[in-house]
């Protein structure tokens, strides 16, 4: 399939060398004075306080080591990077990932005896280790084989039998311990406890005994697990969807961005037999520092379902029946022609865009505003008003280093798993204070300074009266704030966290936003025009005009508001009321089932392209497998329809749209070269770009006191749910929590009903069953409710017109 | 077998409060664990680190480091037998195998009454009186096979009792705290200081 797959896989995901710390925010380059160190006999300038293990990486002069990773603090674990540096008394031998470069140190790190102490370590390290390489899926691909080889002593003088445990364990749902392997190296632990906050797994025992474990009962259950599986240096972690699957010899791989959600990781795809196989993390200094979170990693498996949509289905009285692309385009062609003749382009609307490439987007835009279509959007009234981008931007970087990170969004751990991951670090590096508005706590409130709570709707006084608060006061005005907004509850309208943000915005004016809407690549759709052009193409009003039926043809680009929209009862009278309704999905989903045409489409791994991440960073997306069936990527849709209805979209193929974007969009024109130049150098980086989207005046918002004997509902999303790419990964379908109704433990005598039973959740508009659960996250009065899980029906209770919900919760 | 029940849970509560870095606390509030059911128990590592904050793995990870927590339960009596060097020299071995043949059992495992556990230790710094052994880490010193025969004789009599309390009395803290103490309102620091 691809020539590009040179990339060595060390070179990409394995402890690539990072910046300093500071270096991507760093207002100015100080004059850094180098640290001069001679290695190997050549003096060599170093960075000050780098250890001399990367001293001698930049040198040209690989030390082996197992345990040091660039991303994690050092640990001195495994003693494989033994050097030998010169001291007062004579050479000797350090752990060079532990000592820091000196000026004047005379390093070297492949005397006699530095290769003596290496093969002696490894000879010990090998003592217990299976050597069940034939049979290991890190075999071809280990550094401990690997080093065994290029820095062991060749031969084993161990004739002893070694220990045993059992054969591989599950400690979670997607990883697996293999106990013999393990060398101890602390890296999973290690990551674990600093990166991701869960310390769910640990060094039990001692000495000889010791071993990676969980608690009994307690699965490592952790949103990034996989990374563990990734660094681990042997065999030990390995993750239930890639074992036995393929070797690493027979996998190519090329670079790529996950769409999962809009952090926009850098990844390698990797893939055997024309199947996507494995994803891994590639270290991009301001993104995702080599990290994945699990759903991001593991959810190629969708696009491997055999549910994936091979062919246009076109509806007969029979129900959607196959046909052919030539069919199904002549259709389409007559769909569009009979709803511009009906009632001009005002009768067309386009929800979604946000699954595909910015290209995708590009094209749909271009033959929208050569049809005249303005309604069109790329979010389900799930997010935020689109012009949050028109504010001064913020760079995660950015975020990640300012002195005052305002969190005005939603639970990040959740919703945009890496860049919790960013943002925790620079609280628990104490690089910034994190200043939480929140109705209830999140997987970053035990990490932020302060975190306030409000009653939906009620954001914008929280915020004021928490301004007023001396210590916050001066904490912002000290200037360099972030505020991190997104949508945070779909039970309440997205005015309430607008007037919340103006309300910061007023007190830190110089501050900058970094808009966290989650879907994909919502922000390349809204840049590259799919965005609302005024209050009646915003996807509320479209699904509303739908419903009263002045919408002849709906276009679904990847939308399933039946699923994603909040307000279930408006999705569903607008997929009725739209006269004709064509969709382009990879999967049959409850939206499309109702579509007059749908059109299969290509997806994540099958086609290329750019994408834009929440702070607009573009990066390529790689194509490399081989289109599922007949499908096509959305772009080919287009270009295709406007042929056929005589429109000119000024290209016809993918390298025509780069070049159309490149030359039209501002801040684009390095576009062509960042998708020739995939997967090296600054393409890993991006090209950073802020378009202006239109303005849109939002009407301000009445909110009613809640009555006392309601609640008020926050509903927002868990990492896994009923999202199509979830539920068609086996590996990930079965994380869905479920749905289920949390109240504060104190309001269950006043439900009179237990935990765990059945209740009846009461709202103005219509009523549905779910488990009662009980968390002191979630205040007095209020009941949150995670969105769209199997099973669960919260959407059918909130009205988007309303701008808080408050529910009864009633026993059954 | 069972959280911390509500005596040790005050005691627990008292001791955290008295660390500036609450993960001090973890080891002494462990014995009290151990002190409470005879060894660390699930559960009870699961309430530890709810009272802590910390993760059950944390827990977990830093009460095995220590031979002296056991997470089964152990025999009443919990007896170490010395088998290093100066120990071995002068019969720490055959003083352990006899005692594996006069309790029926294994080094390592537990008699099926639960009155004793029997374990072989590294030396235990009594190398001058060897061969020496412990019973619930309080020593006996030169212990010849017939002394350790009337030893368990004794001991399944129910005498020895103040030499050697139940397995898991270790805090010196509860040593000799008044029954109610957690209705006295005093402190644990202060019940010690008045002593
Ligand atoms: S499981 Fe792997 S990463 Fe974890 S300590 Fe063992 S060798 Fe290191
Ligand atoms: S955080 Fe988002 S972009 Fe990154 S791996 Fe996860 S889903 Fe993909
Ligand atoms: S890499 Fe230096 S001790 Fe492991
Ligand atoms: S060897 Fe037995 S106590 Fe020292």
């Amino acid at each position: 399939m691809s020539e590009e797959t040179s990339t060595d896989l060390g070179d990409l995901i394995e402890d690539s060398e990072p910046e300093a710390e500071t270096s991507d925010v760093a207002p100015e380059p100080e004059p850094d004075p180098g640290v001069a160190v001679t290695i190997n006999g050549r003096v060599h300038s170093a960075r000050p306080g780098q250890l001399v293990i990367d001293a001698c990486a930049d040198a040209g002069a690989f030390v082996p080591h197992f345990c040091y990773h660039p991303r994690m603090s050092p640990v001195g674990m495994c003693r494989q990077c033994l050097v030998e540096v010169d001291g007062p008394r004579g050479p000797m031998m350090v752990v060079s990932c532990m000592t820091p470069v000196a000026e004047g140190q005379v390093v070297n790190t492949a005397t006699p005896s530095v290769k003596r102490a290496q093969e002696g370590v490894l000879e010990l390290l090998l003592a217990n280790h299976p050597l069940d390489c034939p049979v290991c899926d890190k075999g071809g691909e280990c550094p401990l084989q690997d080093q065994a080889f290029s820095h062991g002593p060749g031969e084993s003088r161990y004739l002893e039998e070694k220990r045993h445990y059992e054969k591989p364990i599950p400690i979670s749902d997607l990883v697996y311990l293999d106990r013999e392997r393990c060398i101890l190296c602390d890296r999973c632990t290690r990551f674990a406890d600093e990166v991701a906050g869960d310390k769910l797994i640990h060094f039990i025992s001692r000495g000889n005994d010791t071993q990676v474990m969980t608690f009994p009962d307690e699965p490592f259950a952790s949103y990034f697990s996989g990374n563990t599986v990734q660094i681990c240096p042997v065999g030990a972690l390995t993750a239930k969807p890639y074992r036995f699957k393929a070797r690493p010899w027979d996998l190519e791989q090329v670079e790529s961005t996950c769409t999962t959600c809009s952090v926009g990781c850098r990844t390698v795809i990797q893939s055997s037999r024309d199947e996507l196989l494995r994803y891994q993390g590639v270290d991009s200094e301001p993104v995702n520092w080599g990290w994945l979170c699990d759903r991001g990693r593991f959810g190629f498996e969708s696009a491997n379902s055999d549910q994936r949509l091979a062919v246009p289905l076109i509806q007969t009285d029979a129900g959607l029946e196959a046909t052919s692309w030539s069919a199904a385009m002549s259709t389409a062609t007559e769909l569009f022609t009979e709803a511009l003749n009906r009632s001009g382009p005002s009768g067309i609307a386009i929800l979604g865009g946000a699954r595909g490439t910015n290209e995708d987007a590009f094209a749909w835009a271009r033959l929208a505003d050569r049809l005249g279509v303005t309604r069109r959007d790329p979010q389900l009234a799930d997010g935020l008003a689109a012009q949050i981008l028109n504010r001064p931007r913020a760079t995660i970087a950015e975020a990640a280093h300012a002195k005052t990170v305002i969190l005005l969004g939603p639970d990040l751990k959740e919703e945009l798993p890496v860049l919790f991951l960013r943002i925790r670090d620079a609280a628990e590096k104490r690089r910034s204070r994190i200043l939480e508005f929140s109705p209830m706590e999140t997987g970053m409130t035990r990490y932020a300074w302060r975190s306030e709570r409000y009653e939906p709707g009620f954001a914008a006084t929280a915020v004021r009266s928490s301004l007023a608060d001396p210590e916050i006061a001066s904490q912002i005005a000290a200037g360099d704030v972030v505020v991190v907004v997104g949508r945070q509850n779909l039970a309440e309208s997205d005015a309430v966290t607008l007037a919340a943000l103006d309300a910061i915005i007023a007190a830190a004016p110089a501050a900058k936003v970094l808009p966290v809407l989650r879907r994909g690549n919502v922000m390349g759709a809204l840049q590259m025009g799919l965005a609302p052009r005024s209050a009646e193409s915003e996807a509320s009003q479209i699904l509303h005009a739908a419903a009263d039926g002045h919408i002849d043809l709906l276009v679904l680009l990847g939308a399933d508001p039946l699923a994603d929209c909040p307000d279930a009862e408006l999705a569903r009278r607008a997929l009725a009321g739209a006269r004709r309704v064509i969709s382009v999905d990879t999967f049959l989903t409850s939206s499309t089932a109702h579509a007059d045409l749908v059109l299969p489409a290509a997806a994540y791994g099958e086609k290329a392209g750019t994408t834009t991440n929440l702070e607009g960073r573009i990066t390529p997306v790689t194509a490399k497998v081989t289109v599922h069936g007949t499908a096509r990527p959305d772009w080919m849709v287009a270009v295709d329809l406007a042929a056929r209805l005589d429109q000119d979209l000024g290209f016809n193929d993918l390298a025509g749209i780069t070049a159309e974007i490149a030359a039209t969009v501002e801040g684009c024109e390095e576009l062509e070269a960042l998708s020739a130049g995939r997967a090296t150098g600054t393409g890993r980086d991006g090209i950073l770009v802020s378009v202006v989207v239109p303005e849109i005046s939002r009407a301000s918002t009445e909110v009613t006191e809640r009555i006392s004997y309601d609640y008020r509902l926050v509903v927002s999303r868990k990492l896994y749910d009923n999202a199509t790419n979830t539920q068609m990964a086996p590996s990930l379908a079965p994380l869905a929590p479920g749905p289920c109704i949390t109240v504060n433990p104190m309001d269950l005598t006043r439900i009179g009903a237990e935990e765990g039973t059945q209740v009846k959740v009461i709202g103005a508009r219509s009523a549905t069953v779910l488990t009662l659960a009980a968390s002191t996250a979630v205040p007095r009065g209020l009941a949150w409710v995670p969105f769209n899980q199997p099973g669960g029906a919260i959407s059918e209770v909130i009205d988007l017109d309303t701008t808080v919900t408050d529910v009864r919760i009633e026993r059954l | 077998m069972s959280r911390l029940n509500d005596a040790n849970l005050a005691v627990a509560k008292e001791t955290i409060a008295r660390y500036p870095r609450v993960k001090s606390a973890l080891i002494p509030v462990l014995h009290l664990a151990q002190e409470q059911d005879g060894y660390v128990s699930t559960e009870a590592m699961a309430h530890i680190a709810e009272l802590m904050g910390l993760t059950p793995a944390e827990v977990y990870g830093t009460a095995s480091f220590y031979e002296m927590f056991k997470f089964e339960p152990v025999g009443r009596y919990c007896i170490n037998v010395c088998t290093n060097i100066s120990c071995q020299l002068v019969g720490g071995w055959e003083l352990l195998e006899h005692a594996e043949e006069a309790l029926g059992i294994k080094a390592g495992s537990t008699t099926p009454d639960q009155m004793f556990t029997l374990e072989d230790v590294e030396c235990i710094a009594a190398c001058t009186e060897a061969p020496a052994l412990q019973v619930n880490y309080r020593y006996r010193n030169k212990v010849t096979p017939a002394q350790f025969d009337a030893m368990i004789t004794a001991l399944r009599a129910g005498e020895l009792v103040d030499e050697f309390p139940p397995h898991g009395t270790l805090s010196r803290i509860r040593q000799g705290l008044p029954e109610n103490w957690a209705d006295t309102g005093r402190t644990a620091q202060a019940e010690v200081d008045a002593r």
